[in-house]
C-alpha cells in the first residue's frame, strides 16, 4: 500500500502556507493511489508544530534536537530519508519552496527515488504535470521508481482543510549525522507587507520606475498587497532578491498582479501568469506585458501609480 | 584548487519554443542554442577564484551530443583550461546526469564543483543537489553575495564566494526564503549559483582563438559504467494554457472601475 510522507515547513511554530498546498498535492495523490497521508516536521519548534500538523495527516512526526538546528540540507535531507524508510514511504512530498528544493533532490538519492520538481498537477499515481522553458511548455513526466520524490509549485494547489479528527503525533529521536556544512548566519529582509507568495495582492515594479519604488509602495500599503520586482531591479540592487518575481524568482498567483514598468519578458511572466486579474501599467503600448494583462493602461506610471492610490483609497 | 564546472547546452532563451504537433518534445528545428546562463555564471565564478588562488585550474565539462562541445568552447574561451564532454544522445534525466558527473568528479577529484541551480530548458533545478549526495558532499544552493551587481566588488571581479585562510572551507552567502544565509562549506564542496553572484565576462576575440587550441576530452556513459535509463521519463509535451486576451483602458478611473465592478478585485 502506498505511504504518502509530507515534509512541513514551519516558521516559529507556524506551519507554511506552502506546506498546506503540498498537503493537497499529498491528498489528491493519495485519492490516486490509495495511500495514507502522514506529515514530518524537522527543526526547532518541530513538535509544537507536529500537533498542528496531526490535524491534516494520520500521523504527524517531528524531529528536533542537536544537528538538526539549521536547516541543513544534509542533516535534514537524511533525517526524512531516515523516517521515509521508517515508515515505508512510497513518495515524499514537500513544497517547492528554497527549503524544499534544496533538500528534495537529496532524498531523492538517498532514497533511489526518481524526482519530479515543482509539479503543477497530479496526473496519476506516477504521473504528474510541471513547466519546462521559462513555462513555454508543459511536460507530464513519468516516475518510474517505486519510490518517488515530489516538489509541489503551491500556487497551484489550495490549502488542505483540517481533518475532522487529528491525526497521532511522534517525536521521533534521530542521530544527525555530522555535515560537512556550516550555518554561519541568516540575515532576514525585513518587511511590514504581506509576503510575496502569500498575499493575495501583489504589486510589482520593473525597471521603468528607475529605482523609485515610492508609488509602488504606496498603491501596496492601500491593497494590502505584497511588492514584488522584475529581475531588472533586483539585479541593480534596488529590491532585495527576495521580492523577484519569475522563472528563477518567486512564483505566485493573487487575486490581483499589477505591474508597472515591467516589460513582460518571458522569464517574468513564467512567475505571475497565474493570477487570477493582471493589470499592466506600461508607457510603451507595444511592451508584451499587455498580452496577459486582463486590464493594461499606457502611461507613465510615476502620473498613474498615485492616480490609482487614490481612487482605491476612495473606494475604501 | 581545482574546479570543475558544469555547462549544459540549452535552447536559447531568446528562442521562440513552440510543441512539436504530436506533443512529443519542443520543436528544435530553428531554434537557436547556447550555454544554460546559470552555468555562465558557475564559469565566471570558477575563473575568479582560480585567478584570486594561484596555481588553480578550471575544467569545463558537459554532457550532451557532439554538438555541445560548442558550449565548453565557450567555457574554454572565457578562460576554462580544458573541457571534458560526456557523449550522450538523447534525453537522459537529471539523475542519470548526477550520476555521470559522480564518474568524471571520481577521476578528476576537484576541490570544488560549481553548477547552475537550474537549467532553463527542463527547468529541474535538481542535479546540483543529488550529485552533492551521490558525492557525500556539503552543499550550497543558490549562491549569491552581499554586494549588488553594481558594487566596486563587482566592477573588480572579486570573487563572491570567499576560500578560507587556510584553502580549505568556502563561505557562500545563499538566497532563501525571506532573506539571505551564510554557510561554510568543508571542500571538496558543491555549489549552485544564482542569477546575483555575477556578471559573466564576454570572450575576446584572442581568448576565442585561444580556445581553440585548449584540449576537449571526450567520454562515453558505457565506459564510465553508468545506467542511463531515465527514472524520470518525459511522456508528453503540451503548450501551457493561454491567457484570454484582455483590453486595454483610456485612464485610471475606468481602470478602477473595472477592477471594483467587473473583476471585482478591489
Ligand atoms: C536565465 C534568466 C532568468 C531570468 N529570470 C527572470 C525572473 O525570474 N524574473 C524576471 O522578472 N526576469 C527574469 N529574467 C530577465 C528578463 O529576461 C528581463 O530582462 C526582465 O524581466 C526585464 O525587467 P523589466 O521588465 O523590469 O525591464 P525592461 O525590460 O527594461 O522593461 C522596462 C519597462 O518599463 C517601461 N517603462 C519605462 N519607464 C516607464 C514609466 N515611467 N512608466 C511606465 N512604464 C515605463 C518600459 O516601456 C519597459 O517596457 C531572466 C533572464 C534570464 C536570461
Ligand atoms: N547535460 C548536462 N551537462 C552539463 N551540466 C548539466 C547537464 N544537466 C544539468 N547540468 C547542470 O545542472 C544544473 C542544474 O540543472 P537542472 O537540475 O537540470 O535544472 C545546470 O545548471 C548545469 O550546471
Amino acid at each position: 500500500m502506498a505511504t504518502i510522507l509530507v515534509i512541513a515547513e514551519q516558521a516559529h511554530g507556524q506551519l507554511k502556507k506552502a506546506t498546506l498546498s503540498a498537503l493537497t498535492a499529498a491528498q489528491q495523490l493519495a485519492a490516486k493511489n490509495g495511500g495514507q497521508v502522514h506529515g514530518l516536521v524537522i527543526g526547532p519548534g518541530a513538535a509544537k508544530s507536529a500537533e498542528d500538523l496531526a490535524g491534516y495527516v494520520s500521523t504527524a512526526y517531528s524531529v528536533e534536537g542537536a544537528g538538526f538546528e539549521a536547516a541543513l540540507a544534509e542533516t535534514h535531507g537524511a533525517a526524512v530519508a531516515e523516517v521515509a524508510k521508517k515508515i515505508g514511504a512510497t513518495d515524499v512530498v514537500i513544497a517547492a519552496t528554497a527549503y524544499g528544493k534544496d533538500i528534495a533532490p537529496r532524498i531523492a538519492a538517498k532514497l533511489s527515488a526518481g524526482i519530479a520538481s515543482d509539479i503543477l498537477s497530479v496526473v496519476s499515481a506516477n504521473q504528474f504535470k510541471r513547466a519546462m522553458w521559462a513555462g513555454n511548455a508543459i511536460a507530464t513526466v513519468e516516475v518510474t521508481t517505486p519510490v518517488k520524490v515530489i516538489s509541489v509549485r503551491a500556487t497551484e494547489f489550495a490549502a488542505a482543510q483540517k481533518a475532522g479528527s487529528a491525526g497521532k503525533v511522534e517525536a521521533l529521536s534521530l542521530t544527525a549525522p555530522a555535515a560537512k556544512t556550516k550555518f554561519v548566519g541568516f540575515q532576514e529582509v525585513k518587511s511590514t507587507r504581506p509576503e510575496l507568495t502569500e498575499a493575495s495582492a501583489v504589486v510589482s515594479g520593473g525597471r521603468g520606475t528607475k529605482g523609485d519604488f515610492k508609488p509602488i509602495e504606496a498603491l501596496a500599503d492601500v491593497l494590502n498587497a505584497a511588492v514584488g520586482a522584475s529581475r531588472a531591479v533586483v539585479d541593480a540592487g534596488w529590491q532585495p532578491n527576495d521580492l523577484q518575481v519569475g522563472q528563477t524568482g518567486k512564483v505566485v498567483a493573487p487575486k490581483l498582479y499589477i505591474a508597472a514598468g515591467i516589460s513582460g519578458a518571458i522569464q517574468h511572466l513564467a512567475g505571475m501568469k497565474g493570477s487570477k486579474t493582471i493589470v499592466a501599467i506600461n508607457k510603451d503600448a507595444e511592451a508584451p506585458i499587455f498580452q496577459v494583462a486582463d486590464y493594461g493602461l499606457v502611461a507613465d506610471l510615476f502620473k498613474a501609480l498615485p492616480e490609482l492610490t487614490e481612487e482605491v483609497k476612495k473606494l475604501k | 584548487m581545482k574546479i570543475l564546472v558544469t555547462v549544459k547546452r540549452v535552447e536559447d532563451y531568446e528562442s521562440k519554443i513552440k510543441v512539436k504537433p504530436d506533443n512529443s518534445w519542443i520543436v528544435t528545428e530553428g531554434v537557436n542554442y547556447r550555454a544554460n546562463p546559470f552555468d555562465e555564471i558557475a564559469v565566471e565564478e570558477a575563473l575568479r577564484l582560480r585567478d584570486s588562488n594561484a596555481p588553480s585550474e578550471v575544467v569545463a565539462v558537459s554532457i550532451g551530443t557532439a554538438s555541445a562541445s560548442t558550449e565548453i568552447r565557450s567555457a574554454l574561451a572565457m578562460g576554462a583550461d580544458r573541457g571534458i564532454l560526456v557523449k550522450q544522445d538523447g534525453f537522459i534525466d537529471s539523475d542519470a546526469v548526477a550520476r555521470l558527473l559522480v564518474k568524471v568528479i571520481e577521476k578528476e577529484k576537484p576541490d570544488l564543483v560549481l553548477m547552475g541551480k537550474q537549467a532553463v530548458d527542463v527547468d529541474d533545478n535538481v542535479t546540483g543537489q543529488l550529485l552533492a549526495e551521490y558525492l557525500g558532499y556539503g552543499q550550497a544552493t543558490f549562491a549569491s553575495k552581499h554586494e549588488s551587481l553594481e558594487s566596486p566588488e563587482e566592477k573588480a571581479k572579486k570573487p563572491g564566494l570567499k576560500l578560507g585562510a587556510d584553502k580549505k572551507t568556502l563561505q557562500v552567502v545563499r538566497e532563501v526564503d525571506g532573506g539571505v544565509e551564510t554557510l561554510e562549506l568543508s571542500l571538496p564542496a558543491l555549489v549552485t549559483v544564482d542569477l546575483r553572484l555575477n556578471i559573466p565576462r564576454y570572450a575576446s576575440l584572442p581568448n576565442i582563438m585561444k580556445a581553440k587550441k585548449k584540449p576537449i576530452e571526450e567520454l562515453a556513459p558505457a565506459a564510465l559504467g553508468v545506467d542511463v535509463a531515465a527514472k524520470v521519463k518525459v511522456v508528453r509535451v503540451e503548450a501551457p494554457p493561454a491567457r484570454a486576451a484582455g483590453v486595454k483602458v483610456p485612464d485610471v478611473l475606468t481602470l478602477v472601475k473595472k477592477l471594483h465592478e467587473e473583476a471585482k478585485a478591489i
